[in-house]
């Protein structure tokens, strides 16, 4: 039963991955990076199912932590994505900005 | 574009499959239940969960209690944020129903700070109900809620934080340890970090929410 | 008891930053007072943390009095303090140049909380022994760093601010899910009980990949810079000088250290070759940017990219001479030095003349020639010219390849040196043009310029500090006592 815990983590990590790099509006790039962090808290709190007696509760402390500093880190970003938008005009980052010598200081 | 998308889908396709072979072989351990257990009739509190946030690993929630922080701050910083939401919400509606969840909520998020003790629950259960309840709250009222003076919100946001660092030094200079708790005062200490963390994790919740409201409604 | 002392100056060591940072939440308006006091506070407790390791060898403290494996443990050993000491004089120099840089009002109020809390979270990170906790350290470290690129405001710092902090989390969650399997397989999260019970398990190995894999993101590894030269080019010169200077450094001491203490040594020499070809790449990609850009702090920051690239000459290093570490992380010393001293220097120039068109800044140059002698000997110590800091490194990492008899790497350092040279110089060789006009002129303010100046002669004095800052990194691995 478990198992089936650890690959949907395994599933939902790789997913947020894939919406991460191919979505390009940012606040579906912050979801994505939420949708990997749960990922991460499913497979952590599978591991801590297996084995023997009561779940281990160390695992669940981490997950009670990491929820706290992804809903932290998602509120920065949205706040982040609600100006990049007022400044810019775009809820996009501009593609291939990369190496090039562009303007702006 | 089309390229980008099908290259980064069979990656994360291929990440994720190597993840779930690598998982769905491993041995099952008894992870850290043994010393949690050994530790339980010293950490001053019953409910294990508790016990690790608040005592034996208090170094991680005290640091996470300052990623909250930092987020305001960082939120903050970015300049301009309205005290009051953008939109008010019409009608009766929702004042009718507040005027009923609210208690609810406060009564809820007492109890839940209250049962972390011994059962599922605490600060951040706590203050994420009551946080909840103070979105609401504030996309109810967007007229009439006086915006809190500066000073004391900024207490309230910090207080949390600050109480969990100047314990953990008190603990440092009475020689247990930055983040330690003298045992018998362990249960309570940890209630009123908790009391304390719960207040500035509602705040927090409202600020964060607030914080980030569009520039043009500045004013 | 030895080992207690030491275990105490770590303690320290966190609070002082976390200190100043939480009041500084609760006063933004005393920060630059909070600021100095954290400083000095800082110096002196790094240094106490790095003698009590001189004599006494690596400490432990297992916070609240819990041992591990159910509590967490501060780690303190030579690498540690090494870094501690690194970020506390940075730090104070940077503290100095902001008291004049940060002009009063709203911008004061913000820069300070976000400037201690990064301190905070990167004095948490160098002493942090334990896999998750460092997870926590890491998204504080990254916040932070995100949020102060955001201060300068504009769309350029905005946009690069949300790159950075996208990278930043990806980077964040990769290393978590490898600390979840590192978990899931071994029921620990102490890294040295780690290294004890670790095997080359395909558990283990996948961890090691996605842990590495992320920090190298927020490293700005090349192919994975492209955030940082935005990001750095465009926030505040004090935020520049300490992301370039001390906050990638955060995320390779991590690598460093996980792969030093941790994961077992890969069999064959596959990756300490990935890792270096990686090095040399982005040394020379990186150079050759900085040669083709226009703008002073893009230059900078280019250079930054391209000077990554040596600290992961460690990996190809090592699997000849097992010490080649102790380089690079002097390395690393010398650059964190250098790289700020220029970028405040830089700052200065701009704040100066209004911009920092490299073509337009001959004419501040030479009206600000303390500044520009700052940048001089900073940028020399950055090149590797003899008698600096950055000499005595670039030689280490010479000497060290060719004990291994790795000519190849001897020879990438001896060529990222000249391709330094050549940027360096054609920064410097605009002060040295005549009749320039000057369309515009702020004098610099005393305390900017002799904080930049200060910092630039400890990165060469550095270049005497090279014998006990190496044997300060013989204090490494287990327990003292």
């Amino acid at each position: 039963m478990t198992s089936l815990y650890l690959i949907g983590g395994a599933i939902l990590f790789g997913l947020g991955v894939h919406a991460l790099v191919a979505r390009a509006h940012l606040v579906l790039k912050v979801l994505a990076v939420n949708v990997m962090g749960s990922g991460v808290f499913m497979v952590l709190l599978a591991a801590a199912a297996g084995g023997e007696g009561d779940p281990d509760p160390v695992p669940h402390a981490l997950v009670l932590t990491g929820i706290v500093v992804a809903v932290s880190a998602t509120a920065f970003a949205l706040a982040l994505i609600l100006r990049v938008k007022a400044v810019t005009g775009r809820a996009h980052l501009p593609e291939g900005e990369g190496d090039a010598e562009s303007g702006g200081s | 574009m089309r390229v980008t998308q099908a290259v980064s889908g069979a990656l994360a396709a291929m990440l994720a499959a190597l993840l779930a072979v690598v998982l769905w072989s491993l041995p099952e351990t008894q992870g850290l239940r043994d010393p949690v257990a050994a530790a339980m009739d010293q950490a001053g509190v019953a409910h294990p969960v508790t016990a690790v946030l608040l005592n034996f690993r208090a170094y991680d929630t005290f640091l996470e209690l300052g990623v909250l922080l930092l987020a305001v701050l960082g939120a903050w910083s970015l300049g301009r944020h309205t005290p009051l939401p953008a939109r008010p919400v019409p009608g009766p509606v929702m004042p009718g129903t507040l005027r009923l969840l609210v208690p609810v909520a406060v009564v809820t998020g007492v109890y839940l700070l209250w049962a972390g003790s011994h059962a599922p629950g605490g600060a951040f259960q706590a203050g994420a109900v009551l946080g909840a309840a103070g979105v609401l709250w504030v996309l109810s009222r967007p007229r009439d809620l006086p915006a809190p003076p500066s000073p004391l919100l900024r207490l309230g946001l910090v207080a949390g934080t600050a109480l969990f660092l100047a314990v953990g030094i008190a603990g440092l200079v009475v020689g247990h340890g930055f983040m330690g708790y003298p045992p018998p005062w362990a249960g309570a200490l940890i209630l009123i970090i908790e009391t304390a963390a719960t207040i500035s994790i509602a705040l927090t919740l409202v600020a964060l929410f607030l914080g980030g409201a569009p520039a043009e409604r500045e004013g | 008891m030895n080992s207690l002392i030491g275990a105490d100056w770590a303690a320290w060591s966190v609070i002082a930053p976390l200190a100043g940072a939480v009041l500084a939440a609760l006063w933004p308006r005393s920060g630059p007072l909070l600021g100095m006091v954290v400083s000095v506070f800082a110096v002196l407790v790094s240094a106490g943390a790095a003698l009590g390791v001189w004599h006494d060898g690596p400490a432990r403290a297992g916070l609240g009095g819990w041992e591990v494996p159910l509590g967490i443990a501060l780690h303190l050993d030579g690498l540690s303090a090494l870094m501690l000491l690194m970020t506390a004089v940075v730090g104070f120099a940077v503290s100095v140049y902001a008291l004049a840089y940060i002009r009063p009002g709203s911008g004061r109020d913000k820069f300070w909380p976000l400037w201690l809390w990064l301190w905070a979270s990167m004095n948490g990170l160098y002493l942090s022994g334990d896999a998750f906790n460092l997870y926590v350290a890491l998204e504080l470290l990254g916040l932070a760093a995100v949020a102060m690129v955001a201060l300068a405001g504009g769309a350029a710092a905005l946009t690069a601010a949300m790159r950075y902090l996208l990278v930043s989390l990806l980077g964040s969650l990769a290393y978590l899910m490898g600390v979840a399997l590192l978990y899931a397989s071994h029921g620990v999260l102490d890294l040295a009980l780690l290294g004890q019970v670790m095997g080359d398990e395909p558990a283990t190995r996948l961890a090691a990949a996605l842990m590495t894999a992320g920090l190298l993101m927020k490293t700005a590894l090349f192919p994975l810079h492209v955030w940082l030269a935005p990001a750095h080019g465009s926030a505040p010169a004090p935020v520049s000088a300490v992301l370039s200077a001390l906050v990638v450094k955060a995320s390779f001491y991590l690598i460093l250290r996980l792969w030093l203490d941790v994961f077992p040594q890969p069999e064959g020499s596959a990756f300490a070759l990935l890792m270096g070809a990686l090095g040399a790449a982005a040394l020379l990609w990186g150079s050759l940017l900085a040669l083709r850009a226009q703008r002073l702090k893009r230059v900078v920051a280019y250079s930054t990219v391209a000077q990554l690239g040596y600290l992961l000459l460690a990996f190809p290093l090592m699997l000849a001479v097992p010490a080649a570490w102790h380089a690079v992380v002097f390395f690393a010393l010398a650059h964190a030095c250098a790289k700020a001293a220029v970028f405040m220097a830089a700052g200065s120039l701009q704040r100066s003349a209004g911009h920092d068109r490299l073509a337009g800044l001959g004419g501040v140059m030479r009206r600000e020639p303390m500044t520009l002698f700052a940048l001089g000997i900073a940028g020399a110590s950055l090149v590797g010219l003899p008698l600096t800091g950055g000499f005595i490194a670039k030689w280490l990492l010479v000497e060290a390849a060719i004990q291994g008899q790795a000519w190849g790497w001897a020879l990438l350092v001896l060529v990222g040196g000249l391709l330094s040279g050549a940027y360096v110089f054609r920064v410097l060789g605009h002060g040295f043009i005549r009749d320039l006009a000057v369309t515009q002129h702020h004098p610099v303010p005393a305390l900017m310029s002799w904080s930049v100046l200060a910092l630039a002669l400890v990165s060469v004095a550095l270049g005497f500090a090279g014998a006990p800052a190496l044997e300060l990194l013989t204090r490494h691995g287990g327990e003292g006592s």
